[in-house]
Formats: structure tokens, C-alpha cells, sequence
């Protein structure tokens, strides 16, 4: 059997590249498709490791992980277009109302 | 391991393509070569099961949901890169590449040895090895799962419900209101003029000409205005010239040149070719 260490670098390539984009896009529905980035990369770290130890616990973290994934990006988009229909912006430096 | 050292680097070029692009929609498109190249890696994982849900929940469910939310928005909404906290951006990238440096690094001074591999475990097949370990041991975050789920499309009407305040206005009402602009601001009661289509161009981004050649601006729809792809009205007259030059026929150069009879006689047989 191979080794999977390759698969949990490219997890935290991965996971790296998710984290500076929720940090540098400034338009809320990239910053959610970085949390995606994250979230898939964790699911590649959790299937590797799955592998490496021989036990199907890791699936299914990873089968939970993608459950909870899809209900956060329901509500998320949701949020995300009632602030686009009352700021007409999806950009996450407008909705700053709690500043002033 | 073929299929990994073929798909890492396009999921890590793909990845740095997120960051980069300016329009959300090659962003989503983006994403979705990453999610359907980590199906193929689970794969080679041995995780058949989880290879068929990334494909249909995430790439067809969750990124479908994106692009809808993308459309609903507006896909021109690209990224603003003015910085709201100064020098936000170089820390972010600063940190990043400290993040992950520091994450290939120590995962390089570690050995995991051999992978144990899930031949055993997937002995009766991968789904019945996970719903015996998902309905056994995992059910009642199986169970807290449905709730969640509830939780989410209940939580997602509501955020999206609008609540009607005034009366919808139906085509009495809203025929009284345009006799009532018309009396008192003298708003034009008749429909919006139609578009330049055929007099000039064949395509409805061609404004209407009035009387003193100067284009209706609400003879185009509004959309198209605010996209900035309405062909203005004197490029289009230049368009013109330049097609009368070439049929050799010009009566709006000179008022006193007459035509001569033979191009005249050309002209209509060179437009009913086209």
C-alpha cells in the first residue's frame, strides 16, 4: 500500500489557499466559496487518513462534514441575498451598519 | 498515485485562480474543477460512496446554488480591491504563506509509513461497511443530522420570504396612475418607444432615432444601459457613411453631388444579396 502523506500536503495546500481567500475577497459569495475551499480540503485530510489507518471513521466525518457543508451554504446564501436586496451590494465591506 | 500527481497541480492552479479572478462566476467555475478533481482522488482513496456525493452534492447541489445566487445578484458584481483596513491584504497573504509553509513543512518532518488501506474494511462493500458504522455507532448524529437539515431549508424561507406591505398593484391601478402622471406632470401616456431594430441594426441595443437624430434613451431597455452595451447612435451613422463609401454612393457628403445613375441602380442589388 502507498503512503498518503502527498494527500495531506495537498489538504493543506488546500486549505491555506481557502484561508487567504476568505481573507483578501471582499465579495461575500467568494469569501463563501473559500469556506468551501476549507471545508473540501479538511474532507481530503479526513479520507486520507481514513485510508491510513484502515477504519471507515474518517469517511464518515467526511460524509458529515459535506451534510453540515450543504445546510451552511443554504442558510449562508440566504443571509447573503436578503443583504444584497436591502444594501444592493454583495460585498462584505458594505454591510458595516453596526460601526456607526 | 498517477491520477494525484496529475490532478494536484491543476487543483492547486485552480485553487490560486479563486484568489485571483475578478468575476465570481470563473471563481465558481473554479471551484467546481477543484471539487470534481477531489471526487477522483477520493477514488483513488477508496472511498467510492464519498466519491458519488461529492459529485452530486457538492458540485451538483451546493455550486448549482452558487451559480443561482450569482445570477440572482447580478454576475457583473465583480470584487472591489479597495482595502477598508490598510495593509490588510499583505498581512492576509503574509499569513497565508506563513499558514502554509508551516502546515508542508511539519507534515514533512512526520512519517505516516505505510497506509493500513480499507481492503478489510471495505470487505462487504464500501456503502454496507459505512451504513453499518453510520446506523450502529453514528446514528444519533445521523438522527441530529435531520434536524439540522430542517433547521436549514426552515431557516433558508425564512431569510428569503419578503413580506408583501402594500397591496400589489393590478392593471386598474395602474392605469389610473399613469392618466394621474400624465395630468400632472405631463408624462408621456403612451407605451415606451420601440427600439432602432432594422432601421439601423438588427439588434434591440440600438437606440431609436428622433426627429432631430439624436438617440431615445428609453427606446433600449435599461439593462442593457446599465451594462454599457448600447451601440450609440453616431458610431452607427459612421458605419453607414463608410458602407455608402464602399458602394461608391455618398448623398449625405455632398447635398449638390448628384449620384450617378449606374451606382444608384448598384446599390439596392448590393443590399438584397446581404
Amino acid at each position: 500500500m502507498d503512503d498518503v502523506t502527498p494527500y495531506v500536503v495537498l489538504s493543506g495546500i488546500l486549505f491555506t489557499i481557502g484561508c487567504v481567500g476568505v481573507l483578501t475577497r471582499r465579495n461575500a459569495i467568494v469569501v463563501f466559496m473559500s469556506v468551501e475551499l476549507m471545508l473540501n480540503a479538511s474532507n481530503l485530510a479526513l479520507v486520507a487518513f481514513a485510508k491510513q489507518h484502515g477504519n471507515l471513521d474518517g469517511q464518515i466525518a467526511a460524509f458529515f462534514v459535506m451534510v453540515v457543508a450543504a445546510a451552511e451554504v443554504v442558510v449562508g446564501l440566504a443571509i447573503i441575498m436578503t443583504i444584497f436586496r436591502t444594501r444592493r451590494s454583495a460585498s462584505v465591506d458594505d454591510a458595516s451598519l453596526l460601526k456607526y | 498515485m498517477v491520477a494525484f500527481w496529475i490532478l494536484a497541480p491543476i487543483m492547486v492552479i485552480a485553487a490560486l485562480g479563486i484568489l485571483f479572478v475578478r468575476k465570481a462566476v470563473h471563481a465558481a467555475l473554479l471551484l467546481a474543477v477543484v471539487m470534481m478533481s477531489l471526487a477522483v482522488l477520493y477514488l483513488a482513496l477508496e472511498a467510492p460512496f464519498l466519491f458519488a456525493v461529492q459529485i452530486i452534492v457538492y458540485t451538483g447541489a451546493i455550486l448549482m446554488l452558487f451559480l443561482f445566487v450569482l445570477m440572482l445578484v447580478g454576475v457583473d458584481a465583480s470584487d472591489s480591491v479597495v482595502e477598508t483596513i490598510r495593509g490588510q491584504r499583505a498581512f492576509a497573504i503574509a499569513g497565508g504563506v506563513g499558514l502554509g509553509v508551516l502546515l508542508v513543512t511539519g507534515l514533512g518532518q512526520i512519517t505516516l509509513g505505510t497506509a493500513v488501506g480499507l481492503d478489510d474494511a471495505n470487505a462487504p462493500g464500501n456503502i454496507q461497511a459505512l451504513a453499518n458504522i453510520l446506523f450502529s455507532r453514528y446514528v444519533f448524529a445521523f438522527e441530529t443530522t435531520s434536524a439540522l437539515l430542517i433547521t436549514a431549508a426552515v431557516g433558508a424561507m425564512v431569510l428569503a420570504h419578503r413580506e408583501r406591505l402594500t397591496p400589489k398593484a393590478g392593471q386598474p391601478e395602474r392605469a389610473a396612475q399613469r392618466m394621474q402622471d400624465y395630468a400632472e406632470k405631463g408624462a408621456h401616456l403612451g407605451p415606451l418607444p420601440p427600439p432602432g431594430v432594422y432601421a439601423r441594426h438588427n439588434a434591440v441595443d440600438t437606440p431609436a432615432l428622433l426627429p432631430d437624430g439624436t438617440a431615445a434613451e428609453s427606446s433600449v431597455s435599461r439593462v442593457l444601459a446599465a451594462r454599457g452595451t448600447v451601440r450609440s447612435a453616431p458610431a452607427l451613422a459612421d458605419d453607414i457613411e463608410e458602407i455608402e463609401h464602399q458602394i461608391g454612393w455618398a448623398p449625405h457628403a455632398g447635398r449638390d453631388a448628384a449620384p450617378p445613375a449606374s451606382t444608384t441602380e448598384e446599390a439596392p442589388a448590393t443590399g438584397g444579396e446581404h
